[in-house]
């Protein structure tokens, strides 16, 4: 489990996280500052600078996480890590995957990425990886097929 | 009845055996209105009784388009008026045959057959057969589910546990709900000294929670009820009940992890329970939903000794949790750690843990569906971690609390190493 060999989500999901959070921090800003407005200006000015700099440190920590991130396919299973606070790892055999979903939304679509989430018969089990690049994501998808089909083990 | 191509109905009391309960309560809703007088008078008596009518109605309407058969491996049940469903269920997949009889069936000798399927299959229900024919076909189904010829006759079995009523009711008298009951009681009392407007303060709000509490100790009480346990070749056979009898089959090696509690005010008793999970999720309409949420007791309270005997039929020759997390680790987890431990071998993996009750779970490794390793902000200071092994159940898995973080990395990797052998063999 050497450090090398993790694959990371596509460096495009750091810009997906970005785009995440600026819209978010203008969203709320915009929001904040019209409502303190309507008491003073001097109120909005404050509200607008806490939801700013709120929206920093979100973006500092959505991108640390990003950086969390990552997979390994090994022989006969994937590993999942993830987590800064709770820190996780996943190992989930190839033969325990019941399917395999790949999922896009609109951010993520915009910026050409997808999650990819294995399913278990477990409900506790926890792979998933975002942001990876589609072409990555299809690769992903139709090799942890081709293992699952090829090691597949009953209940 | 039976016709020339093998299709079967169900017993024509059926209708009135499954909405007998439904019709019951509505029964007990509306008779106060009917006592009273009603408020409106002649119509709206009317509309209430409408109601069960088209209820029992409705169910004769689903028995008539409801048959099923046994055809090579699978079991086929036809039903639905408008939406016509046939459903197929390979007998192969079955993890448990169950065989139910609420109260008003056993009046009239009927039994409701359950068999629960693995994965997202759900449960093929038969309700209501002739409990007779509901026998034989239990026995030749668990046969074909063998992959045994359909009339292999059924193997003698071992009663292993048969649990007293007193300790039912003693086991009771000290679980959750009873002490809810005695909360209200002392609430009571005190009310009665404040005055009448404290006591019907307290009434009011009391009613609803007393009668749910009232049916989870009835529930639980009828559950236990004279509950056998017994080794039968092909599983744990587990019977049990007063009013509604149920008589279940957990094959072996459909089990996905067994629980073994020692709730902390049975501690005194020395008493514990067993619990069993299997794969799938049981999601049919009615009762079963309720208990979701718990899983099926194979020994509702017994002694140690009892337990030991359940615990050799379900998990033979486990492990013993001899394994301990480091000492730090009390600082994570200072009620728990007295309890934590572990053990695993090419075959189980065996965990305790609890706060107060003490739990301890097995695994069987060919079940593992994933691993994980968590490491909470606590947990990494203290440089701890903790392994969970998931399974397929409903709620068990077992977990390794607390372990030394560096030794769980191993850990996690023998694991995973075992329980590829384990899968393989």
């Amino acid at each position: 489990m050497s450090n090398a060999d993790w694959r990371r989500p596509s460096p495009r999901l750091r810009r997906a996280r970005h785009a995440e959070a600026a819209a978010g921090t203008v969203l709320a800003a915009v929001l904040a500052g019209v409502l303190a407005g309507l008491s003073s200006l001097a109120a909005a000015a404050i509200a607008v600078g806490c939801v700013l700099l709120a929206g920093v440190v979100a973006d500092v920590v959505m991108q640390r996480r990003v950086g969390a991130w990552g997979y390994l396919e090994r022989e006969d299973d994937l590993l999942v890590r993830r987590g800064l606070l709770v820190r996780r790892l996943s190992v989930v055999p190839y033969g325990r995957m019941q399917f395999i979903d790949v999922t896009a939304g609109p951010v993520e679509r915009s910026f050409r990425l997808a999650t990819v989430r294995l399913h278990t018969a477990a409900a506790a089990s926890d792979a998933r990886i975002p942001g990876l690049a589609t072409e990555e994501a299809a690769r992903l998808r139709d090799r942890l097929t081709e293992l699952g089909e090829a090691r597949a083990a009953g209940l | 009845m039976t016709h020339d191509d093998g299709w079967r109905r169900l017993h024509p009391l059926s209708p009135a055996v499954g909405t007998s309960r439904i019709v019951l309560a509505l029964v007990v809703v509306f008779a106060p209105a009917f006592a009273s007088g009603g408020d409106g008078g002649f119509y709206s008596s009317l509309s209430h009784l409408l109601v069960p009518v088209a209820l029992v109605g409705l169910g004769v309407v689903s028995w008539l388009v409801t048959r099923w058969r046994i055809e090579g491996a699978n079991l086929r049940i036809e039903t639905g008026l408008l939406r016509r469903s046939s459903q197929r269920f390979p007998l192969s997949q079955v993890q448990a045959i169950d065989t139910v009889r609420p109260g008003l069936a056993r009046v009239f000798g009927l039994s409701e057959l359950r068999l629960r399927m693995g994965g997202t299959g759900g449960a093929a229900r038969l309700a209501y057969l002739p409990s007779k024919q509901a026998e034989e076909l239990r026995a030749r189904l668990l046969a074909l589910s063998r992959g045994a010829h359909e009339d292999t006759p059924e193997p003698r079995e071992d009663v292993l546990v048969t649990v007293p009523v007193a300790r039912v009711v003693g086991s009771l008298a000290f679980s959750g709900p009873a002490l809810v009951l005695l909360a209200y009681g002392v609430a009571f009392a005190v009310g009665e000294v404040l005055g009448p407007d404290a006591t019907r303060a307290v009434a009011g709000s009391a009613a609803a929670i007393l009668i749910a509490d009232a049916v989870a100790l009835w529930r639980r009480f009828n559950r236990a009820y004279a509950a056998t346990v017994a080794a039968a070749p092909e599983g744990l056979r587990i019977r049990s009940g007063l009013v509604e009898t149920t008589a279940e089959t957990i094959p072996t090696g459909r089990v996905q992890a067994v629980q073994l509690v020692e709730p902390f005010l049975w501690r005194p008793f020395g008493w514990c329970r067993v619990e069993v999970d299997v794969a799938g999720r049981i999601h049919d309409s009615g009762e079963k939903h309720r208990h979701e949420r718990q899983l099926r007791p194979a020994l509702p309270v017994g002694t140690r000794a009892e337990a030991e005997l359940v615990l050799a039929q379900l998990v033979p020759g486990a492990p013993e949790p001899a394994r301990r997390p480091p000492r730090r680790a009390r600082w994570k987890s200072p009620l728990r750690y007295r309890r934590l431990s572990f053990g695993f071998d090419d075959r189980y993996a065996v965990a305790t843990t609890g706060r107060l009750s003490r739990t301890e779970s097995w695994v069987p490794l060919t079940k593992i569906q994933s691993l994980r390793r968590i490491q909470g902000p606590v947990q990494r200071r203290l440089r701890l971690a903790t392994l969970h092994l998931d399974t397929a159940g409903k709620r068990v898995g077992a977990a390794f609390r607390d372990l030394d973080g560096e030794e769980s990395i191993g850990e996690l990797e023998r694991l995973t190493e075992l329980a590829r052998a384990a899968r393989r063999r």
